[in-house]
């Protein structure tokens, strides 16, 4: 009898997921599905309230990255108060924001690389469940787990300097900042007290680094044919073609390397990126108008981002990332389990840009804001943690908000995350009449490489079970079991 | 007055989903509380959610009392609980983390175990919408008092303002 699994929700994934694997009679993977209970409405919630309140009020989209919100939305307002679009800033606006978003993705980084993944790298994708979290990698490697909550912490720490607090930061506003670095946090932030200063961040960043290099070493076979698969690639790059997580131009690239979206402001986003709805799912699927739905979908997020960029400007970095990508002879990389490799190199790059920033005098200036000439629309697009994040407003004369679009990281990656799953759902259950924990986790695996996150705000809405339920071939329940 | 004892009043939740804020709301009725009284030896944080990093934060303190709205079916209006640290009672995300993980955390780390409390106050309305409901503000304002009334014995301090029987 033809059987479904479904796995709900996945584990160590922000939000409400469900996977479904269909098999045939044979016991083979036909068909698989990551279904997402994304929230509906949100920018219904922001219509109608004046503009210069939506950088706080999107922050209330994740608790994870806040600030990727609030600095997206902020950069779609300097265009609508006739600041530019995110080069019209005077330096200290430009670059405490900056400050603030690479504290933002050094921590975000640091969460996912340490506390989420690090048990299956340490115990192994089939290691006991109980297994699987930071207290078990704490007893195992007390000096990962320790650094791990410290760099965080750090990240934290940078956060509420520049964005003046933890909740609902108000640093970044239209045109601008609220308030530069003062010497006092410039300092604290910058030399101490040990361990917490720029220079330890970097020398945590390379261990980290190393350590996800000597596992990908003794199991480089796992990791490189993990839910492996050519795709595009989409992210910003600096207009030199320097990885830049702030601001640049939407650059895309095809599985050879081939430019399919060559450089292009992103005010005109709506040109070049179309979103499908399917009718199993909620979550959109992007992809490039020019190549349609079946050739133009894309991944994002780390891996993206090394494989869309000419180089990294930070020397550490760079050198880590000219050994990246010479392990694909310079080819766009489709392995899954790289997102991680290449989110300890951003990780790197995140410490050296921050200290680089807070030795930088322009952080104390006083010239904040930049205003002028009022526009009605404005689109603003950053490089979150997980990958590119579209916010698009249009404001109406009384200064009211008429139209909000968001693009979300995950959004984006929604098709890869989606092949992700049936790669490994063929390698780990083809043949397979009963589904184990680990058969599960390795889905799960396979999805965390690209760190989805839907929202944090269900936090209060009670705890949700790992549900696994077993369909045939017309939806019947046959099994099921919960954990959690 | 003792004043070598520390006491850390973390609130937690979403402002932005009606009664999720009451954690977060708590904590800054707490801070005016303490200010007007220059308790300094009481500190407040509040955050989204609980993370990881919070281990090393509560290793500061010698109490430390978290408050979060609850939906649970059988609570009335408030409640206050030992937290016992565990490594088994994971939310369902790593991303956000439970009390007694933050305090098992914290032995496992920092060598320290704070005595640490959970203030659960029931809430009603989780929508997307700012303001706390009428029926959980109730809650909310006896929670309020208990807490106050919990502090000043903690504390050993007292103020005749608050009827604390």
């Amino acid at each position: 009898m033809s059987k479904k699994i479904t796995i709900e929700p996945v584990t160590r994934v922000e939000g409400h997921g469900k996977v479904t694997i269909k098999l045939d009679d044979l016991g083979r993977v036909t068909e698989s599905r990551l279904h997402i209970v994304e929230f509906r409405g949100f920018e219904r919630f922001v219509q109608g309230r004046p503009y210069w309140e939506a950088p706080v009020l999107v922050q209330r989209l994740c608790g994870i990255c806040p600030v990727s919100h609030h600095l997206a939305a902020a950069k779609a307002l300097d265009v609508i108060v006739g600041a530019g679009t995110g080069e019209g800033l005077t330096v200290t606006g430009e670059k405490v924001r900056r400050l603030m978003h690479y504290g933002q993705f050094f921590q975000s980084h640091v969460l996912h690389f340490f506390h989420l993944s690090s048990p299956d790298f340490l115990f192994g994708i089939d290691a006991a469940p109980e297994l699987r979290n930071i207290i078990a990698v704490a007893q195992e490697n007390k000096d990962l787990a320790y650094q791990g909550i410290m760099m965080r912490k750090y990240g934290q720490e940078v956060i509420a300097a520049t964005a003046g607090k933890k909740v609902h930061g108000t640093g970044a506003i239209p045109g601008g900042v609220n308030k530069n670095l003062t010497l006092a946090e410039r300092d604290n932030l910058l030399k101490g007290p040990d361990p917490m200063s720029a220079d330890k961040m970097v020398e945590w960043s390379l261990g980290a680094l190393d350590f996800f290099k000597h596992y990908h070493k003794n199991n480089q076979q796992m990791v490189d044919n993990y839910a492996s698969f050519p795709s595009n690639h989409l992210s910003l790059v600096r207009k030199d073609g320097a990885l830049d997580i702030y601001h640049g131009v939407l650059r895309a690239v095809d599985n050879e390397g081939r430019r399919i979206l060559n450089d292009v402001d992103y005010q005109d986003y709506n040109n070049y990126i179309e979103e499908e709805v399917r009718n199993w799912t909620y979550m959109k699927f992007p992809y490039l108008k020019e190549y349609g739905r079946e050739k133009g979908w894309y991944r994002v997020g780390p891996l993206a981002r090394l494989n869309v960029c000419d180089f990294i400007p930070t020397p550490l970095a760079q050198k880590e990332f000219e050994e990246f990508k010479a392990y694909t002879k310079g080819k766009p990389n489709g392995m899954s389990l790289h997102y991680h490799w290449a989110r300890l190199i951003e990780v790197l790059h995140s410490a050296e840009v921050m200290r680089d920033l807070l030795n930088d005098p322009d952080l104390q200036g006083n010239d904040l804001v930049v205003k002028g000439a009022r526009q009605g629309e404005g689109v603003g697009v950053i490089e979150a943690p997980r990958g590119t994040l579209f916010h698009h407003y249009k404001v109406d004369d009384n200064d009211l908000i008429t139209m909000a679009n968001l693009i979300v990281s995950t959004t984006n990656n929604n098709e890869p995350m989606n092949r992700a799953v049936n790669a490994t759902a063929k390698a780990f259950m083809n043949g397979k009449q009963e589904i184990t924990e680990p058969m599960m986790n390795a889905v799960e695996v396979a999805i965390r490489a690209y760190d989805p996150c839907l929202s944090c705000a269900t936090h209060a809405l009670g705890q949700m079970p790992l549900e696994v339920t077993l369909m045939n071939e017309q939806d019947e329940i046959i099994d099921q079991k919960i954990k959690g | 007055m003792n004043r070598e004892k520390k006491v850390l009043i973390y609130g937690y939740g979403n402002p932005g989903r009606k009664d999720d804020g009451m954690g977060i709301k708590i904590t800054e009725m707490i801070e005016e509380w303490k200010n007007a009284h220059d308790l300094d030896q009481i500190d407040i944080d509040s955050n989204y959610q609980l993370n990881v990093e919070d281990a090393e934060k509560v290793s500061q303190y010698n109490i430390v009392i978290f408050v979060d709205a609850s939906q649970e079916a059988d609570l009335t209006n408030f409640r206050l609980a030992e937290v016992e640290p565990n490594n088994q009672k994971v939310e369902f995300t790593m991303h956000a983390v439970s009390p007694a993980y933050i305090v098992h955390l914290c032995q496992e780390l920092f060598h320290k175990k704070p005595e640490a409390k959970l203030l659960s106050i029931k809430g009603y309305r989780w929508d997307f919408e700012e303001g706390i409901s009428d029926s959980a503000l109730l809650n909310m304002e006896r929670a309020f008092i208990f807490l106050q009334c919990q502090l000043q014995n903690m504390l050993n301090i007292e103020f005749s303002e608050i009827k604390c029987n």
